[in-house]
């Protein structure tokens, strides 16, 4: 019976977490707080890989705003030529350059190229960087600092870019989702439903991830990763397979990011963007399941009533959030009350002996 | 699936093969030209002073640090292999301090250490019970009572046995054992001497130690390493009886006491 | 001929720039294991404390002299109070220290923004450094020579430092094993208190030295902070040698990449050629204890 308190419980919680966002929130909050909720799912969604990769793999993936900029400027490109119809080319190129539509941006008319592209492109930009990085062992805070390298690269060469991609102002002003018409309420509700059921399905997998082998084999290579490749694991391929699986789930998330936003720009993906991102996993708990994802619902939460009330005041309380939550709970609130939780101990696990 | 592995002796016996290995740091010898050939079913026991060489070599041969010379096994030059390949090959070691992975439970440690051969897929799911090899792990190094426990609260001998138990999953055929014993108590020695012979019919086992009282209890073969190089081998007794043993260990004869404060920063 | 010395001596002012900016992430990088990301922030404030300067020292000329030495001590406290207040608390805890620090810079960035303003203020440049010397065509100016004898003169101040005086010897000793320092009689606390507040302060004299090119500005650090890592990252550590050699590859290499194309991709090129640097050298950015693993 415990053992399937243990093995399921999660399970339930992610399916409060479901009803929650899809079936409470459509019918309780206003449009304006929908499209809202809908954002912080999409930074919950990379949040989730973050855990995956930081909490459980021990990798402090300090530039997630890259890959979420890839499927976020994947998917509104898309948008971009969806909006501009059939041969057309979109606006802002016909405005900062001549008119002219870079070769690369053909493919994503094609609606079914672009969903390949938004996992494909992540998981190969991430497969290339860490393959370099891991096998040549370079670790811990080395890791770290070029991946915000590597974010503060790709948001310096996409406002160089403005012709190609929109510089600065990023790319806006979307009308049509797959056909579905985003001024229609009834559309926006489902793209937000879409968000959070994705934020969902990141979960699940991740829920698997954990309870797998390769969840132990990644938290063996967290904490002792010479030892791992004397049990004959090369420790590189299993922190490649997680970094891989986070770069795609930021994707995602910057996938729906676009038009639920309505907008992707340098802003959203850069060093601070990819920072804003991990405070959620620092704050709900790295580590955790659940952790990431409500940490960043939270943060993303903060962010839009804070930036309402004290516009310039937000970024004081990003700061001391990283301050005083890795200073007091490294392990994140989740876990502060999980340790008073687990005060009511649970049995051992029972199992049967092959 | 082993029929294709040449054999190995003349009498069917499993061996390590290691010839002429040296290992150099920025020009100071460690290893020096050593000869050693490990053979299955004994107890080898290298010991020697700080500094002979004992550790390097096993670093060596389990590739982790550069070496010249040769070191076969099964027809394989471990010296050109990377560590986890060479662990694949059957060769396992422990550490001086024991590493085991805290946060996770006896059983997941022992469990990844016999994940050396699962598919990428199997490795997506979940475990059900305990494998038999897993099982028989717990049950010969004696933690089957503390299956469940998170190997951080082990105590020290228990973690080093825990370590034996991870070779033994990942069905080490030559272990290489890091100073054991240091640290342990006096029955826990025993039960971890006992624990050698146990196992060391089917494999090749080689132990660094510097504990005498052990050596003379466990060991098979005794090969003395100093200054990086083989000074004699032999049984216990013939060790005790050899005159350049007694020196290095009576005599007390300072040496390698390298300069300290060379400029390293 | 010009299209050659323009970037050579351009980009020797920016590795003077990032040597700096470097030397002091290095020492406590080296000292600490700390990755400070405020050090950037640390950097903003000796330029703000130049601009300050000059309210106070309105002769440009004299106040440049000033602010140096101010400079110093306004970002080496800054460092300071940050080791005391939050670093000391999480010692082997290297990541997170890296994150608070992420912390501390954009509270710091913040401040600054509503201090000054979002829009920054100009440095007056003294006399005696307008103008510039005729080399191969290129007007290389005084401004830039004097970051890259900035440098130089913290880069020998810091060796001497380390190599002669007592301090040095005690950084050493706690950089190459902690515990034995205690033993023998090191105060390791007091001494990552002193290399902290060294560390941070020459990062004040960067600041200096950036005021005088681009004026102050509250995202000034964020400018500089990340080449200056990858100095670190592509230098090594525990040797000031490779980071003042790693400072100029950077900082020649990006000025030629942006000779040929344009800032921003010389920008991917330098970030590209660190992360291929490492495929074929990433010694002394690891390192494999055999007899302990943890």
């Amino acid at each position: 019976m415990r053992t399937a308190v243990r093995t399921f419980g999660p399970l339930v919680a992610i399916a409060a977490l479901a009803v929650l966002l899809l079936v409470v929130a459509p019918a309780v909050l206003s449009p304006f707080r929908l499209n809202n909720l809908g954002k912080y799912c999409c930074w919950a969604i990379a949040a989730v890989g973050i855990g995956l990769a930081w909490g459980r793999g021990g990798m402090l993936v300090m530039g997630q705003g890259v890959f979420f900029g890839i499927g976020g400027y994947a998917m509104a490109m898309h948008l971009k030529l969806e909006a501009a119809g059939p041969e057309g080319v979109p606006d802002f190129m016909m405005l900062y350059g001549d008119g002219t539509m870079p070769v690369w941006w053909e493919p994503f008319r094609s609606g079914a190229f672009t969903l390949f592209a938004i996992v494909a492109l992540p998981a190969v930009a991430a497969a290339i960087l860490g393959y370099a990085i891991f096998k040549r062992r370079v670790k811990g805070a080395y890791f770290a600092i070029l991946t915000q390298a590597l974010a503060v690269v790709f948001a310096t060469l996409l406002i160089a870019t403005i012709q190609e991609t929109g510089g600065f102002n990023g790319l806006n002003q979307f009308t049509f989702f797959f056909g579905y018409n985003l001024y229609d309420p009834v559309n926006k509700k489902m793209v937000y439903s879409i968000a959070a059921a994705l934020l969902i399905g990141c979960l699940v997998v991740v829920w698997q991830l954990y309870r797998s082998r390769f969840g132990e084999l990644l938290v063996a290579t967290r904490d002792a990763e010479e030892r791992v490749r004397f049990l004959g694991h090369d420790p590189a391929n299993v922190k490649l397979a997680a970094f891989v699986i986070a770069a795609v789930m930021a994707s995602i998330g910057g996938a729906m990011f676009a038009p639920i936003a309505g907008i992707i720009s340098p802003s959203d993906v850069d060093a601070t963007a990819s920072i804003f991102l991990i405070a959620g996993v620092a704050l709900g708990g790295r580590a955790l399941l659940l952790g990431p994802a409500l940490g960043a619902l939270a943060v993303g939460y903060g962010r839009s009533s804070l930036s309402e009330s004290f516009p310039d005041q937000w970024t004081y309380f990003l700061g001391a959030l990283f301050i005083v939550v890795i200073l007091l709970f490294p392990a994140g609130l989740g876990s502060a009350f999980g340790r008073a939780a687990a005060l009511v101990p649970l049995p051992r696990r029972k199992e049967t002996t092959s | 699936m082993k029929l294709d592995h040449a054999t190995p002796d003349e009498v069917g016996l499993d061996y390590l093969e290691i010839r002429d290995l040296t290992v150099q740091f920025d020009g100071f010898t460690a290893v020096d030209a050593v000869d050693l050939t490990l053979i299955q079913g004994r107890v080898h026991f290298l010991i020697g002073p700080n500094g002979a060489g004992k550790t390097t070599l096993v670093d060596a041969v389990t590739g982790l640090v550069p070496a010249t010379g040769q070191a076969r096994y099964r027809n394989q030059n471990l010296l050109a292999m990377r560590s986890h390949r060479i662990v694949r090959a059957g060769i396992g070691r422990t550490f001086q301090t024991a590493t085991v992975f805290e946060q996770l439970s006896v059983l997941q440690n022992l469990d990844i250490a016999g994940g050396v051969h699962r598919s990428p897929f199997a490795l997506l799911r979940a475990r059900r019970g305990v494998p038999s090899y897993v099982a028989d792990a717990l049950e010969t190094v004696g933690l089957a009572d503390l299956r469940d426990k998170p190997a951080g609260v082990l105590a020290h001998g228990q973690k080093q046995w825990l370590e034996i138990g991870m070779l033994l999953v990942q069905d080490a055929k030559v272990m290489l054992l890091d100073e054991p014993v240091a640290g342990m108590s006096a029955e826990e020695r025993e039960e971890t001497g006992a624990l050698l012979q146990r196992i060391g019919k089917e494999r090749t086992i080689v132990v660094i130690e510097h504990d005498m009282d052990f050596v003379r209890s466990f060991a098979d073969v005794v090969t003395v390493l100093h200054a990086g190089k083989v000074l004699t081998e032999g049984t216990v007794a013939e060790i005790q009886a050899s005159p350049e043993v007694q020196e290095i260990y009576l005599g007390r004869i300072v040496e390698g006491v390298v300069e300290e404060g060379a400029d390293h920063a | 001929m010009d299209s050659f010395t323009t970037p050579l001596l351009a980009g020797t002012a920016t590795g003077a720039l990032l040597l700096i900016a470097a030397l002091g992430l290095a020492l406590t990088f080296g000292q600490m294991g700390v990755i400070n990301m405020a050090h950037g922030e640390f950097l903003m404030a000796g330029a703000y404390t130049a601009f300050l300067t000059q309210q106070v020292v309105t002769n440009a000329d004299v106040s440049i002299l000033v602010a140096l030495p101010a400079a110093f001590v306004v970002a080496g406290l800054l460092g300071l109070l940050l080791e005391v207040t939050v670093i000391a608390w999480m010692y082997r805890r290297p990541l997170d220290t890296l994150l608070v620090t992420v912390g501390v810079g954009l509270f710091l960035q913040q401040l600054a923004k509503d201090v000054f303003g979002a829009q920054g203020d100009p440095v007056r440049t003294p006399s005696w450094l307008e103008g510039n010397l005729p080399v191969f065509g290129y007007h290389w100016p005084y401004r830039q020579m004097f970051t890259i004898v900035l440098a130089v003169v913290a880069l020998a101040a810091l060796a001497a430092l380390l190599k002669y005086s007592s301090f040095g010897r005690q950084i050493r000793a706690t950089v190459q094993n902690r515990d034995l320092a205690e033993t023998v009689g090191v105060r390791t606390r007091a001494v990552d208190r002193i290399t902290f507040f060294v560390g941070s302060g020459l990062a004040g004299i960067g600041g200096v030295a950036v005021s005088l090119i681009s004026g102050t500005n509250p995202r000034l650090g964020t400018a500089y902070i990340i080449s200056a890592f990858l100095v670190v990252v592509a230098g090594g550590l525990g040797q000031l040698k490779g980071t003042v050699i790693a400072a100029f590859a950077v900082g020649i290499a990006t000025s030629f990449f942006a000779d040929w194309t344009s800032a921003s991709m010389a920008q991917v090129a330098t970030f590209a050629l660190v992360v291929v640097f490492l495929q074929l050298r990433p010694q002394g950015l690891f390192t494999v204890r055999s007899r302990g693993l943890a």
